[in-house]
C-alpha cells in the first residue's frame, strides 16, 4: 500500500465518491439497457 | 396587437387575475427577511441589494405559469396561433403585459421595500434603474418558460426549474448595479452588460418561446 | 457513404452493435488504466498526495462540458434534419453529463477542503459549474415530463439551445461577479505553468478513458431509448390493430 500521507482521507473519499458515482451509472445503464432488451424481445416473441 | 395587450392587462388586474400578488410576495419576503438575519442596521444594509433583487425575481415567477396557461386551456391560445399575428408577436406582447402588471410594480415597489431593509438612500436611483432594465428580461425569460411548460402537469415546478438558472445573468449584473449604488461606485459597466442581455433576449427569447408553443399547440 | 446513414435506427443498432465491444474494452483499459498511473504517481511538492485527485476531476470536468455540446449538436441535428436517433442520443447523454459534473464538484470540494480550507468557495469556476449543473437537471427534468416523445425531442431541443447561450453567459457574467481561487487551465502550453510530465502523461491517459467511457455509455444508453421507442410503437400498433 502506498503512503498517502496526511491527506490520505481526503484522497480517498475523493476516488470513493468518483467511483461510485462512475459505478452507480454504470449499473443503471447496463441494467436499464438489459430492461430494454429483454422487455422487447419477449414482445417480439408473443406478439 | 394592442387590443391583445389591453385585454392580457385587463385580464390580469380583473378579480382573481393575480395583480399585485407579485407586490405583496415582494412585501412579506423583504419583511421575513429581517426576522431571519435579525434587525440590526449593519447585517440588513449590506445584503439588501441581494434580497431585493432576489425577492423580485422570486416574485415575477409567482405568476408566470399564467401568462400561457389560462389561454391554453379556454383554446384562445389556438386563436391566437392561427391568428394574422405572427405568433412571436404574440408571444412579446403577452410578455410585456405580463412585465406592466408585475414587473412594473415591483419596480415601482422596490424603493420603499428598500427602506424596510435599510438600503442607504443614495442606492435607491440605481436600484430603480437595475430593476427597471433587468425585470423586462425576466419576463420575457419567463415567458420562455411558461411557452415550454404550457399543457403539462405539475408545469408549475418545473417552470421554476427551468426558469431560474436562466435568470443568473440578469440577478448577477443587477444585484451588482444596486451594490455598486450602494458604495456609490460608477455603476455605468453592469448597467451596459444587464441593457445588453434584457436587449437580446427581448430580441432572440420571442423566436424561441413561439417554437415552443407550437411544439405543444401541435 | 455518408454519417447521416447511422440516423437510420436499424443501420445505427447494428453497427454500434459490433463497435461496443472493443468500445467498452478500450474504455476500461483507458479508465482503470489512466486512474490507477494517477494514484501511484509521486506526491506533489506543495499539494501532497492530493494532487492525485487531478485524474478524476480534470477528466470529469472536461467530459461535462463536452457533453453539453455534444447534447446542442445533436438537438441542433434533431431541430433541423429531424433524425431520431440524434434527439435520443441527446436524452442518453444528459444523465451521463450531470454525472460527471457532479463528481466535478465533489472531487472539487473535497480538494478544495484541505488547499483552499474550505468545502466550497463562490468562485466562477464552481459557479460556473454548479449552473451547469442545474441547467442538466432542468433538461432532464423536462425530458422525463413530457409525455409524447417528439414534443419532448423538440421542446429539450430549443431548452438546450436557449440553454447553451445562457450557460456561456453565466460562466462570463459570474467572472464579473467574482474573482476566484481556482487555477486557470492546467494543461496550458505556456512553458513554466505547465505541469510536469509525471503528472501529464497520466492525465492525458486518464482524460482518453472518460472520453471512451462516456462514449460507450451514450452509446448504450442511446440504444436502450431506441428499443424503448421500437417498443412503445410495436404496443401501438398492437393497439390499434
Amino acid at each position: 500500500m502506498i503512503d498517502l500521507g496526511q491527506y490520505a482521507g481526503t484522497v480517498l473519499a475523493a476516488y470513493g465518491v468518483s467511483l461510485a458515482l462512475i459505478a452507480g451509472l454504470v449499473w443503471h445503464t447496463v441494467a436499464a439497457n438489459a430492461r430494454a432488451r429483454r422487455a422487447l424481445q419477449e414482445f417480439e416473441r408473443n406478439g | 396587437m394592442i387590443a391583445l395587450l389591453i385585454r392580457d392587462m385587463r385580464l390580469a388586474t380583473r378579480a382573481g387575475g393575480g395583480f399585485g400578488l407579485g407586490v405583496a410576495f415582494f412585501l412579506i419576503l423583504s419583511a421575513l427577511v429581517p426576522f431571519g438575519v435579525g434587525p440590526d442596521r449593519a447585517t440588513l444594509a449590506p445584503v439588501a441589494p441581494g434580497i431585493l433583487w432576489v425577492g423580485a425575481l422570486l416574485a415575477c415567477l409567482l405568476s408566470l405559469d399564467r401568462i400561457f396557461a389560462l389561454d391554453h386551456e379556454d383554446g384562445s391560445l389556438d386563436l391566437l396561433a392561427t391568428a394574422p399575428l405572427p405568433l412571436e408577436g404574440a408571444v412579446a406582447i403577452k410578455a410585456l403585459a405580463h412585465w406592466i402588471t408585475t414587473g412594473l410594480p415591483l419596480v415601482l415597489a422596490a424603493p420603499l421595500f428598500g427602506v424596510l431593509l435599510h438600503l442607504p438612500m443614495q442606492a435607491v436611483p440605481a436600484l430603480v434603474l437595475s430593476l427597471a432594465l433587468g425585470t423586462p428580461a425576466l419576463s420575457m425569460l419567463g415567458a420562455f418558460g411558461a411557452a415550454i411548460t404550457v399543457g403539462l402537469r405539475r408545469g408549475g415546478l418545473l417552470l421554476s426549474l427551468l426558469v431560474l438558472p436562466l435568470y443568473i445573468p440578469t440577478l448577477i449584473f443587477g444585484a451588482e448595479i444596486t451594490r455598486r449604488g450602494v458604495e456609490g461606485q460608477a455603476i455605468t459597466t453592469p448597467l451596459v452588460f444587464l441593457a445588453g442581455i434584457t436587449l437580446a433576449v427581448l430580441a432572440l427569447i420571442p423566436l424561441a418561446a413561439a417554437a415552443a408553443l407550437r411544439v405543444n399547440l401541435r | 457513404m455518408s454519417i447521416w446513414e447511422y440516423a437510420n435506427p436499424a443501420k445505427f443498432m447494428r453497427t454500434t452493435e459490433g463497435a461496443l465491444p472493443w468500445l467498452v474494452g478500450s474504455a476500461a483499459i483507458c479508465c482503470v488504466g489512466g486512474v490507477v498511473w494517477g494514484f501511484l504517481t509521486p506526491e506533489d511538492f506543495r499539494q501532497g498526495s492530493t494532487v492525485k485527485i487531478v485524474f478524476l476531476h480534470v477528466p470529469a470536468a472536461m467530459m461535462a462540458i463536452n457533453i453539453w455540446v455534444m447534447m446542442l449538436v445533436a438537438s441542433l441535428i434533431w431541430i433541423i434534419r429531424r433524425h431520431h436517433v440524434s434527439a435520443l442520443a441527446a436524452r442518453a447523454a444528459a444523465p451521463i453529463g450531470a454525472v460527471m459534473t457532479l463528481i466535478a464538484l465533489a472531487t472539487g470540494a473535497i480538494w478544495g477542503q484541505p488547499m483552499w480550507g474550505t468545502w466550497w468557495e463562490w468562485d466562477p469556476r464552481l459557479t460556473s459549474f454548479l449552473i451547469l449543473f442545474l441547467f442538466y437537471i432542468g433538461y432532464i427534468a423536462l425530458w422525463s415530463s413530457v409525455e409524447d416523445p417528439d414534443s419532448a425531442a423538440d421542446l429539450t431541443g430549443v431548452l438546450c439551445l436557449v440553454g447553451s447561450v445562457f450557460a456561456l453567459l453565466s460562466r462570463y457574467a459570474v467572472l464579473f461577479w467574482n474573482q476566484g481561487l481556482h487555477q486557470g487551465a492546467s494543461l496550458s502550453v505556456a512553458p513554466g505553468e505547465r505541469m510536469s510530465a509525471v503528472y501529464r502523461y497520466p492525465l492525458y491517459l486518464s482524460m482518453l478513458g472518460f472520453l471512451l467511457l462516456t462514449l460507450a455509455l451514450i452509446l448504450i444508453r442511446t440504444r436502450t431509448e431506441i428499443r424503448k421507442r421500437r417498443l412503445a410503437a410495436l404496443q401501438a400498433r398492437d393497439m390499434r390493430a
